[in-house]
């Protein structure tokens, strides 16, 4: 490990390690910092947490949010849920993928774009609903996924 | 002058932000005055991003409003509430809100959702006030009659769980709040987090009072940022103004909470597998019991609630219990917010007594479809809900009606689909669901799930059809008797009502499925 990632995270662990339960509080501020949590960082919150690294790792890979490797430049998240389904979310799901050549939890070859999907925003009433970088998009419709795209891959 | 542009994610989902940026700088330009309120949602979502203007007669809506409109907008005198195509008009006169009943969602679209002032000017903190008056004891009583059942879908007696609570004996006890509000086709903890969170804390802060816990998490889900941010402005200002902390309005009760963000786990909706969560561990399901009541976050008594169960809260102390009881049919009392959602033409948050039926809450009320074909089936409380066709559209909105006809309310959410929808793929997208959100505990879920993907596969495939047919209802009875939670319990719901009311896209003779 890095000194700097080193720094950081002893930094990140000691600002969370009064709360009860901290686990999740440390692994999503690792995330926030480095965007996605460095494996050489788990040993280290599983010693102060005073937990074994199986346990941590346990944690980080159980939650679909916590990322081991770092992302493209660009997330493109799309609802895959039932309500976004009904108003053709399973299209929007087929055309991103061929649009983008890659699979959903995958990035494009030249590390623009990574392609998440996610189980309802709570956007239902406004399907189907994506976010871009974490930007919430209702109502979306083909041409606008193609530009959506089209912004993203430049 | 005051316009109002909500702050709701689905209303920012279609460009509010934007709206409102550009209102604020056509006013700039114009040299008028105008300020400008980030409301809740009033939840006709349809109509979003929903702009109201002030004017002496009322608050005028116009709907939905972009960007390129707003021009428009200040030339035909929409701050007069001036006639305009988009023009709605008083949105409590709006068919859709006048038929409401709003106890939990009162306030929401109408308040600053970050005012506390506005909070208390529009009935806000009553309930609090009345639950120190009256102490614990009767607090808990008043919960009981209300009849109030938990609203994220098991449907269990709140004021029970909470009795269970207060009886029990420890050092510390905790109110977590459920707002890992999962399911598809479902915003309603979203919309009251965002709309009007003092709510979601005066509920809380009561069920504190109540219990004897001076400690409370809102377990919020990942997916709603925007949720989170309200609700942590909202409980920093609520603890400046001693709503919160160690003196409850000036009482002796002392209660205060924190948020805790989840990380886009399904299974963490399901009580225990929340509370492991909030230790800091896999979002694995706990055998019951003990149940939380007596052994809940770090092993203390601990109530899990709803946010909406907990948001009904303040107005059945305000108002008295039997007030909220007055509301609703047989076993199911008061009011349940429910989210109209997919494929539909009126789509929102529609909070009305239960005992409305299901074909006026799709058809009446919303309209129909928004595609303007046939509704062919309709998903009733979210991925773990059965499917219903329009053969049972009679169904009252309740809880027993619902479990009657194999279905169940679950926290209210109605996804509509038009005649394109292949009820083939929507059980296998079921199975498919519950293998990717399964917390690997239990073997019928964990297994189960992906062989039944593998059997629908089959079926589709034409590979002994009738005798894999028949392997699946198996499969279903060993999830649904031998899951240890809901994911894999109710996955049956969605396959078995697909199968059983939308036979022919199994390959079945409607008839042949009729005789079986």
């Amino acid at each position: 490990m890095t000194e700097a990632i080193d720094g950081i995270t002893r930094a990140i662990i000691a600002r969370h390690l009064a709360q009860e339960g901290a686990a999740l509080p440390i692994l999503h501020a690792l995330q926030a910092e480095f965007g996605y949590i460095p494996e050489e960082t788990l040993p280290q919150v599983a010693e102060e947490l005073n937990i074994s690294r199986a346990e941590i790792y346990g944690v980080a890979t159980f939650y679909h949010d916590f990322l081991l490797e770092p992302r493209g430049k660009h997330t493109l998240t799309l609802c895959r849920a039932e309500a976004c389904q009904s108003m053709g979310g399973v299209a929007l799901a087929e055309r991103a993928k061929a649009r983008l050549g890659v699979d959903f939890g995958e990035t494009t070859a030249d590390g623009q774009v990574t392609l998440e999907q996610t189980f309802c925003l709570g956007l239902c009433a406004c399907a189907p609903s994506a976010t871009v970088d974490g930007k919430l998009i209702g109502r979306l419709t083909p041409q606008k996924l193609d530009a959506i795209i089209g912004e993203t891959v430049r | 002058m005051k316009v109002f542009v909500p702050c709701d994610a689905a209303a920012i989902a279609v460009g509010a932000d934007d709206v409102a940026a550009a209102i604020s700088e056509a006013a700039r330009a114009r040299g008028l005055h105008v300020e400008i309120v980030r409301n809740g949602s009033r939840g006709m979502l349809w109509l979003e991003p929903l702009v109201e203007a002030e004017t002496p007669h009322g608050r005028i809506a116009y709907g939905p409003v972009d960007v390129d409109g707003v021009a428009g907008l200040f030339d035909a005198g929409f701050l007069d509430g001036a006639p305009h195509p988009l023009r709605i008009g008083r949105p409590e006169e709006h068919p859709f809100l006048k038929r409401q009943t709003r106890l939990a969602f009162a306030r929401c679209g109408i308040t600053d959702p970050l005012s506390l002032d506005d909070y208390r000017r529009h009935g806000g903190l009553k309930g609090l006030d009345r639950a120190i008056a009256i102490g614990p004891d009767a607090t808990v009583e008043e919960a009981v009659t209300s009849g109030l059942r938990g609203r994220g879908g098991a449907g269990f007696p709140t004021g029970i769980k909470w009795r269970t609570v207060a009886g029990a004996r420890a050092a510390q006890k905790y109110i977590v709040c459920n707002a890992d509000e999962g399911d598809s086709g479902t915003f309603a903890d979203r919309m009251m987090m965002e709309g009007d969170p003092f709510c979601l804390i005066e509920g809380m802060a009561i069920a504190g009072l109540a219990t004897g816990a001076t400690k409370g998490y809102v377990y919020l889900r990942s997916e709603y940022p925007h949720a989170a941010a309200a609700m942590n402005e909202a409980i920093a200002r609520a603890r400046r103004y001693g709503l919160l902390g160690g003196h409850l309005l000036g009482s002796t009760y002392a209660f205060d909470m924190e948020v805790r963000i989840g990380a886009g786990a399904y299974v963490c909706g399901e009580e225990t597998a929340l509370l492991e969560s909030l230790e800091g561990k896999r979002g694995q399901v706990r055998a019951k019991p003990p149940l939380p009541a007596h052994v809940g976050l770090f092993g203390k008594p601990t109530v899990v609630n709803n946010v909406i169960s907990l948001a009904s809260v303040p107005f059945i102390l305000a108002e008295g219990g039997a007030a909220y009881r007055d509301f609703g049919m047989g076993r199911s009392r008061g009011t349940m917010p429910i989210q109209l959602a997919g494929n539909i033409k009126h789509g929102g948050l529609f909070e009305t007594a239960f005992g409305i039926t299901l074909g006026e809450l799709v058809d009446d009320i919303g309209g129909g479809t928004a595609t303007g074909r046939p509704v062919r089936a309709v998903q009733v409380g979210g991925p773990l809900g059965a499917y219903f066709p329009r053969a049972l559209f009679d169904t009252p909105f309740d809880y027993e009606a619902f479990a009657a006809r194999d279905g169940l309310i679950g926290h209210g959410g109605i996804v509509v689909f038009d005649d394109t929808v292949d009820m083939h793929a929507q059980a296998h997208f079921a199975f498919e669901f519950c293998a990717f959100e399964s917390c690997g505990k239990c073997t019928p879920c964990r297994i189960g799930s992906k062989r039944g993907v593998e059997t629908l596969d089959e079926i589709r495939a034409g590979i002994e059809a009738a005798l894999k047919l028949a392997l699946l209802k198996d499969l279903c009875e060993t999830l649904k008797f031998g899951s240890l939670c809901a994911l894999g319990g109710f996955t049956p719901y969605p396959v078995l009502s697909a199968i059983t009311h939308f036979p022919e896209d199994f390959g079945i003779h409607p008839r042949l499925a009729a005789t079986e």
